[in-house]
């Protein structure tokens, strides 16, 4: 245990920056397409919202690993093969970033789509009665009281991200669960290795949804 | 105080389908400045819907409804604009939960640039003192009772200076001690000469302030007139059975 902790600890940190990383990259992304498909699924427009529904029922109905290796193998191969032509090279670093920003911006769009929907419609017909234009009532009025209870929900998304992070350890990205296998490669000490990267991403996720507690109750207040 | 020669509204052939729901049938009326019409009738006879029309909530799916001179059906017409002189209260009040009384009051008049901010918190304080609301200015609607929220909903839509006022069940959603003092706020603006369009099931309000009472049923007009006629002396069988069942 010690061992490992002197010898691979620097290492282990280093990917474990590299997981948040990818993590953080991936949430911004996905932000930016939950909220683009989010909206997508509460406008009146017939055709945004089944283009909402398709993005989301489709990435919701592929496994993570499956849709890792089809950006990372698949794309190339069909820009650089089937069409030709091209010499397109994903990184593993840009391949796992698209791959959660479309995964987790899935989630998140059902997330913001049911937020929206929750709020009481009469709260849009006020303010809409009121001569307020529907982007208007919805910036003014619902987003407000729809984010409110978005947020547990979020955060929640926020952490499934994260731990998704070690499923990019298949496509060759070395964050902590791919750095760990080759410690325990070089060590043959699994117990303390698993034991150690267990630990690690328990303290980390433990932090967050704690802050994240707290950034719930403060925004609670004067309610 | 009905002025018979300006109609703010006027309702022609409307109709109103969900679906294959037929629920406006061939609805026509006037309703004059300064007239307060009440609409009474069953629950799924039309009249919230009707109300609903008046302001475009409801999209009409035929005839024409012209206010202050504008055909609100015409796709052409800015309805935003027709409906900053429509003020709006509905059975559940609605006040936006996100925001203070003083907010509520405000969030229109400033988005729409009525007037300056200022202006519009001064004018926002009046309304309240009106409705005998003015130390609540700074709570938010849910430590309020349902009759003040209801008030505070009125002084919302009264914020915009519109010159009609639509009332959709106001005090349906109320505790029974809390219907005066919403009912008191809606005798003092009719007193004011504003015109009023209201659904209710207030027989008492409509017979002391409607200038015109009209009964519906079915997605039709069955019975119009003034309130003795209508409520005192009902000509129709359906108007007889209805007011036997509630009075």
């Amino acid at each position: 245990m010690i061992k490992i902790i002197t010898v691979y600890g620097p290492m282990l940190l280093i990917a474990l920056g590299r997981t948040l990383l990818l993590a953080l990259l991936g949430l911004f992304f996905a932000c930016i397409i939950g909220m683009i498909f989010g909206i997508m699924g509460v406008i009146k427009n017939r055709a945004c919202n089944i283009i909402s529904q398709i993005f989301v029922d489709v990435i919701r109905g592929v496994p993570l690993i499956v849709l890792a290796f089809f950006i990372y193998f698949g794309i190339p191969y069909f820009f650089n093969t089937i069409i030709g032509g091209f010499s397109m090279n994903l990184t593993a670093l840009q391949a796992g970033t698209a791959c959660l920003a479309l995964n987790c911006g899935a989630y998140m769009a059902e997330i913001i789509r049911a937020g929206i929907q929750s709020v009481d419609i009469g709260q849009m017909e006020a303010a809409r009665s009121l001569g307020l234009t529907y982007g208007q009532a919805m910036r003014k009025v619902v987003l407000p009281q729809a984010i409110r209870t978005m947020i547990p929900t979020f955060i929640n998304q926020f952490i499934i991200t994260l731990k998704d992070t070690s499923i990019l350890s298949v496509i060759g990205f070395p964050e902590l669960v791919n750095t760990a296998k080759n410690v325990q490669a070089n060590t043959f000490m699994s117990f303390q290795t698993w034991a150690i990267v267990g630990i690690m991403y328990l303290i980390v996720i433990t932090i967050l949804s704690r802050s994240a507690k707290v950034v719930e109750r403060r925004l609670s207040v004067g309610r | 105080m009905v002025d018979k020669n300006e109609v703010k509204i006027s309702v022609k052939n409307l109709k109103k389908t969900f679906g294959d729901l037929e629920v406006l049938k061939d609805i026509s009326t006037d309703v004059h400045k300064g007239e307060v019409l009440c609409i009474i009738g069953p629950s799924g006879s039309g009249k919230s819907t009707f109300l609903r029309c008046l302001n475009k909530l409801e999209k009409p799916t035929g005839g024409s409804i012209i206010v202050n001179g504008e055909d609100i059906v015409d796709k052409k017409v800015n309805i935003n604009k027709v409906r900053e002189n429509i003020g709006m209260v509905f059975q559940h009040f609605n006040l936006f939960n996100n925001l203070n009384i003083i907010d509520n009051l405000t969030l229109a008049p400033v988005q729409l640039k009525k007037c300056s901010k200022e202006e519009a918190q001064e004018r926002a304080k009046k309304m309240l003192a009106r409705v005998g609301l003015a130390e609540k200015a700074s709570s938010f609607p849910s430590q309020l009772s349902g009759g003040q929220k209801q008030r505070v909903a009125i002084a919302r839509a009264l914020c915009m200076q519109p010159d009609i006022m639509l009332f959709d069940e106001p005090t349906s959603a109320l505790d029974p001690e809390m219907v005066g003092e919403v009912l008191q706020v809606m005798k003092d603006l009719a007193a004011e000469g504003m015109t009023m369009v209201i659904v209710t099931h207030e027989m008492g309000f409509a017979r002391e302030v409607a200038d015109r009472v009209i009964f519906m049923d079915g997605g039709y007009i069955i019975e119009e007139g003034t309130p003795q006629e209508v409520l005192g002396a009902p000509k129709e069988a359906r108007t007889i059975d209805f007011l036997n069942k509630v009075l």
